[in-house]
């Protein structure tokens, strides 16, 4: 069955229009971040900004190839370039330029390509390919197994080069799969012990766990609305804190204050346990069992890093994470680009007016701290609308995805949304100190052949698929 | 496929607002809540200072100070917030011309007009007092505190190397390095810069128009504090070291001396030397332009890349083959007369056996020798013994780098079978073709801190370890690994003892013994003299030694360059040296004064 569809006008309009107005607001702003009296030609190709523009021109160039490709070859080839961009992942590891420390880049003449940006659309068409060209079920083992493989391979092979960050982008792909059906224990769990891992190094862990339980009275709550249930659930918790609380005080005096409040939920489980097995409340187990998960977590990251790594060991892994300052490093880095963006205020000093970001504090500031220049001059109203914008795509293209005929279709546009998500907290969030420095691009705004010409891709491919929803139904 | 999980998009966007909104709280506070990150960018603006760590100082092995660091002050500029001054006054203040004020604005500029730029380095104390006072008339200028490098004595300037500026190569490669940062250049400066620079810290100051700071930015919440170089305690001998370089006024040449049983480089002379005074601070570049002109090469550390052939100092190892290889016992006597076919040799008397072979340093023994290891009957090929040969000479580390802290020592070269074949043509050479290496000349070539270490490894009877010139990187820290690994070398140490006795009676035998001049009352020193082809003009005299005999605590080798035989000079230095190290002062007068009054300079 084929209909007759003009992808030109069936094309998503909003999608393109967001496109075009961040890739030319990343223009700009990569104007103002390298903004130098001296070179005031925002077309001077001795510039990043005039050469940003030639990166533009071919982004556009290569959007409109993506949509003059039948949309079946994004379909029928999809384990073809696949393979092909693992081929590029290993040789790079050979042959590749060494560019701060990793080998990501194949210099071709002046110009650097990096595969790693490419595989992130590979890998979302395989895994698409694979989830969507015949019936799986992600609750069985061997398909979640396939399906991990599928993004992990191209995730191990990047970390190998070694680039952290991207390696990151490839585990929000099982965003993908919760939406196809992976078991939401998975998802939680894992989302809960990244979170808590970085909480509990951040966080005082007593705090931490007094917070933990708190939240699993409140869920307790909401899930059942009984107010008598809750109350005595955290009094069993809190008298069972004392007990052992002056055990501890009178005779062991040993236990720290962390490890008293462990104690005492791992003791009250028994109380809770006969209550379930009498109620059959199965729901209650679960928020159980996840507090009492999280809380021996924290404590094993807490013990792990206090008493089995020595202390410069543990400083390396902090100022790794991004927690810890290295006068000249990372640290340094965010400090910078909290004093720019916070500097904005609240309607910013104005385009061009940016003292901070002039300062060449801030290294990557075109790169990937771009939007240290937009918090800086366009101020908070300047980060609503990039936020807003970025928000209003990542909504469009899931009501995209759920119009889509096909599996395969709707699979690849949440990859799709989820590899831009990702790339936008991570880089946002660092430049503002809730996440550690992890040095991924801003998706359109950021300075860069590859990752611009990445994304583009990424997102074209979908708007194809899209435009020719009704034509084919593969 | 039923599209099962459809709900689940809600959790998904539900999920994706939720993150945004939190990083549109987290940029709400630090964008419109908490003032602390605001200021009026028209009033004030922030000033970033560098803080920049002191240097790491260098100790002598006795813990004698041998480089410290001395104030100085940068003067920076910001050509975005200058304004128009008077020109003029400023120039006379600072004691500049027009032209170099121009010249610095326009480059300053050129660089960026918001980030600093040095606009006169090193400014004086005086200088900086008086500029101070008058600073609130020209905004944008600033003192930026720096610190120099200065030296307790004006000696070691090659080994311990130099500070300068970065270049921009070294920028590009390293993100720690800025503009303007110093760097070690050679020596233990560049060895151990990682080491010696310490951190920088920065401080962040509001500064308002007049270019007065008014305070610290956030209470200091954004500042980091410099940390201090770690210091570096060498294995010279400060004290041994100036002598050294003393005796070689006015010549030119090296004296390299170890502690054979750790491989620390006790002292390290290249002359002519150079005050390293000179290479401080504004006077660097001129003075450095004068010595890289200067026909004398000044620069140059002919210690660690000359490369010369070894001259007769190499017999030890020829005879240490042979008596591991079988082909001579110890009784093993030769006859000369005054040479060996095309080789010529002094007279002496004759026959002689190997420990009199060495003392007499007779060049038709060790072409006997040379030739009965290459014509070894255990072998299939002249070319096979002298690959084994070869082998040998690796062991003692010639030919190949010694795996030092030095940054630029040169492997020298021995010839390998290959480079004959390629000469003369595959086995088209024998024994013969080659026997000018029988007694260390020909197409061979060692470095003087090469044969420092030969001797080293003579005195431990067989082993060495890898010379270097750092005891210990801060007080406790020890050197690299590889300085405690021990290079074995495949010789007996038997075959060791009678080298030894060969070297021994050189210096401390009756007549026909060639190195008397290096004889020390009371101690037992061990040498052999040398003389090194000089196709250019008058050869150089080599000589190597090692003293006490038992438990041996000083290996050394000097180059006189143009001074004829080894014993005439290059003995009498390398004995006085020993006996300054060893004693703490020199009984030997006579011989001191004549070094100190030789001239040698020509080449």
């Amino acid at each position: 069955m084929k209909r007759n569809v003009n992808i030109w006008t069936d094309i998503d309009k909003i999608s393109i229009l967001i496109y075009l107005l961040m890739i030319f607001a990343g223009w700009f702003n990569i104007y103002a971040a390298v903004y130098d009296e001296e070179h005031t030609r925002i077309f001077d190709i001795s510039q990043r900004y005039g050469k940003q523009f030639i990166w533009i021109v071919a982004a556009i160039v290569i959007a409109i190839l993506v949509m003059i490709i039948d949309s079946r070859f994004y379909y029928f080839f999809a384990y073809p370039i696949y393979g092909g961009t693992l081929l590029m992942l290993i040789l790079v590891l050979f042959l590749g330029t060494e560019i701060n420390g990793a080998k990501s880049w194949f210099e071709i003449g002046s110009l650097n390509l990096q595969p790693s940006e490419f595989s992130k659309v590979a890998t979302a068409l395989a895994l698409s390919f694979y989830l969507g060209s015949r019936k799986r079920d992600l609750t069985s083992l061997t398909t979640f197994l396939i399906a991990t493989g599928i993004i992990m391979f191209p995730a191990l092979l990047i970390a190998a080069q070694p680039d952290l960050g991207t390696t990151v982008v490839f585990l929000s792909l099982f965003l993908v799969m919760f939406r196809e059906g992976m078991s939401p224990y998975v998802f939680t769990t894992g989302v809960l012990l990244i979170l808590l891992f970085f909480l509990s190094l951040l966080v005082n862990n007593t705090i931490l766990s007094v917070s933990l339980i708190l939240i699993a009275t409140m869920v307790t709550w909401l899930m059942t609305r009984k107010t008598r249930l809750a109350v005595t659930g955290l009094g069993i918790i809190v008298a069972a804190g004392i007990v052992i609380y002056l055990i501890n005080y009178f005779l062991i005096k040993e236990m720290s204050l962390n490890f008293i409040i462990l104690v005492a939920v791992l003791v009250s489980g028994i109380a809770y346990g006969i209550y379930f097995f009498y109620r059959k409340a199965a729901g209650l187990i679960i928020i159980y069992l996840f507090l009492a998960g999280s809380l021996i977590f924290v404590n094993l990251v807490g013990f792990s890093m206090n008493t089995l790594l020595k202390p410069h060991q543990k400083e390396r892994v902090e100022i790794l994470l991004g927690f810890k300052s290295d006068p000249q490093g990372t640290g340094y880095n965010v400090n910078q680009s909290m004093i720019s963006i916070g500097s904005g205020g609240f309607s910013g000093k104005g385009y061009l007016q940016g003292t901070q970001t002039k300062f060449k504090f801030v290294p990557a500031q075109s790169t990937d701290f771009i939007f240290c220049t937009i918090g800086e001059e366009w101020g908070f109203l300047g980060s609503l609308v990039v936020i807003g914008l970025y928000l209003g795509l990542l909504l469009r293209l899931i009501f995209l995805a759920e119009r889509q005929r096909s599996d395969f279709s709707r699979i690849y546009g949440y990859g799709v949304v989820a590899v831009l998500f990702i790339h936008i907290v991570i880089n946002i969030g660092m430049t503002i100190g809730l996440v550690p420095v992890i040095g991924i691009p801003l998706p359109f705004l950021s300075y860069g052949g590859s990752s611009l010409w990445g994304f583009t891709i990424l997102l074209f491919i979908f708007l194809r698929l899209d435009a020719s929803r009704t034509e084919y139904l593969i | 496929m039923k599209n099962t999980f459809v709900n689940r998009k809600y959790i998904i966007m539900a999920i994706i607002i939720l993150v945004s909104l939190v990083l549109l709280t987290r940029l709400f506070f630090i964008q419109v809540i908490d003032k602390s990150y605001r200021f009026s960018a028209e009033n004030n603006v922030l000033r970033a200072v560098t803080q920049y760590p002191a240097r790491g100082l260098i100790y002598d092995r006795n813990g004698k100070l041998m480089v410290y660091n001395q104030a100085a002050y940068d003067l920076m500029v910001i050509p975005a917030q200058t304004t128009s001054l008077d020109t003029a006054s400023f120039c006379e203040l600072l004691n500049i011309t027009r032209d170099y004020f121009r010249e610095r604005i326009k480059s300053a500029r050129q660089y960026s007009r918001r980030a600093p730029s040095i606009f006169l380095r090193q400014i004086s104390a005086e200088t900086y007092a008086r500029f101070q006072e008058k600073m609130f008339l020209y905004p944008g200028f600033y003192v930026q505190p720096r610190t120099l490098r200065k030296y307790s004595k004006p000696v070691g300037a090659h080994l311990l190397g130099y500070v300068s500026e970065v270049d921009e190569a070294v920028i590009k490669n390293d993100p720690y390095y800025k503009m303007g940062d110093y760097i070690g250049k050679s020596g233990i400066e560049e060895a151990y810069e990682k080491e010696l620079r310490g951190k920088k810290g920065v401080k962040i100051f509001l500064v308002d128009v007049h270019s007065r700071i008014k305070g610290s930015y956030a209470n200091g919440r954004f500042d980091t504090a410099a940390i201090q170089g770690t210091d570096i305690i060498t294995g010279i001998d400060l004290e041994l070291q100036e002598y050294g370089e003393r005796l070689m006024q006015n010549k030119t040449g090296s004296i390299v001396a170890i502690e054979p049983s750790t491989g620390e480089v006790l002292a390290l002379v290249s002359a002519p030397a150079y005050n390293p005074e000179l290479l401080v601070g504004r006077i660097r570049s001129e003075n450095y332009a004068k010595l890289q002109s200067d026909t004398t090469l000044p620069l140059f550390n002919r210690a660690l890349m000359a490369s010369y052939p070894p001259g007769s100092t190499f017999k030890p190892i020829n005879g240490l083959i042979a008596l591991q290889e079988n082909v001579i016992v110890p009784s093993t006597t030769f006859g000369c007369n005054n040479g060996y076919l095309f080789v010529g040799c002094h007279s002496h008397s004759s026959p002689l056996s190997l420990k009199y072979g060495i003392s007499n340093s007779c060049n038709a023994y060790f072409c006997q020798v040379f030739r009965r290891i290459l014509e070894n009957s255990q072998y299939s090929s002249v070319a096979d013994a002298f690959n084994k040969w070869r082998e040998y000479l690796t062991e003692f580390g010639f030919g190949t780098k010694l795996g030092t802290d030095f940054v630029n020592d040169l492997p020298g070269f021995i010839p390998t079978s290959g480079y004959y074949d390629k000469y003369y043509g595959q086995n088209r050479w024998k024994a013969l073709t080659i026997i000018s290496l029988a007694i260390g000349q020909g197409e061979i070539g060692t470095t003087p801190l090469q044969m420092a270490n030969m001797t080293a490894a003579i005195a431990n009877r067989g082993y060495y370890y890898s010379p270097h010139v750092v005891k210990s990187i801060g007080s406790t820290g020890a050197p690299a690994e590889r300085f405690t690994v021990k290079h074995v070398i495949n010789i007996d140490s038997l075959n060791f003892e009678q080298i030894i006795e060969g070297m021994a009676e050189a210096v401390n035998g009756g007549a026909g013994s060639t190195a008397r001049s290096a004889a020390i009352k009371d101690i037992i020193v061990c040498g052999k003299t040398g003389t090194a082809q000089n196709p250019h003009g008058k050869d150089h005299s080599v000589f190597v030694a090692f003293a006490p005999k038992d438990d041996p605590k000083i290996a050394i080798a000097v180059y006189v360059e143009n001074a004829g035989f080894g014993a005439t000079y290059a003995a009498p230095v390398a004995s006085l040296m020993i006996e300054k190290y060893l004693k703490g002062t020199v009984t030997n007068k006579y011989q001191e004064q004549r070094i100190l009054e030789l001239k040698l300079e020509a080449r």
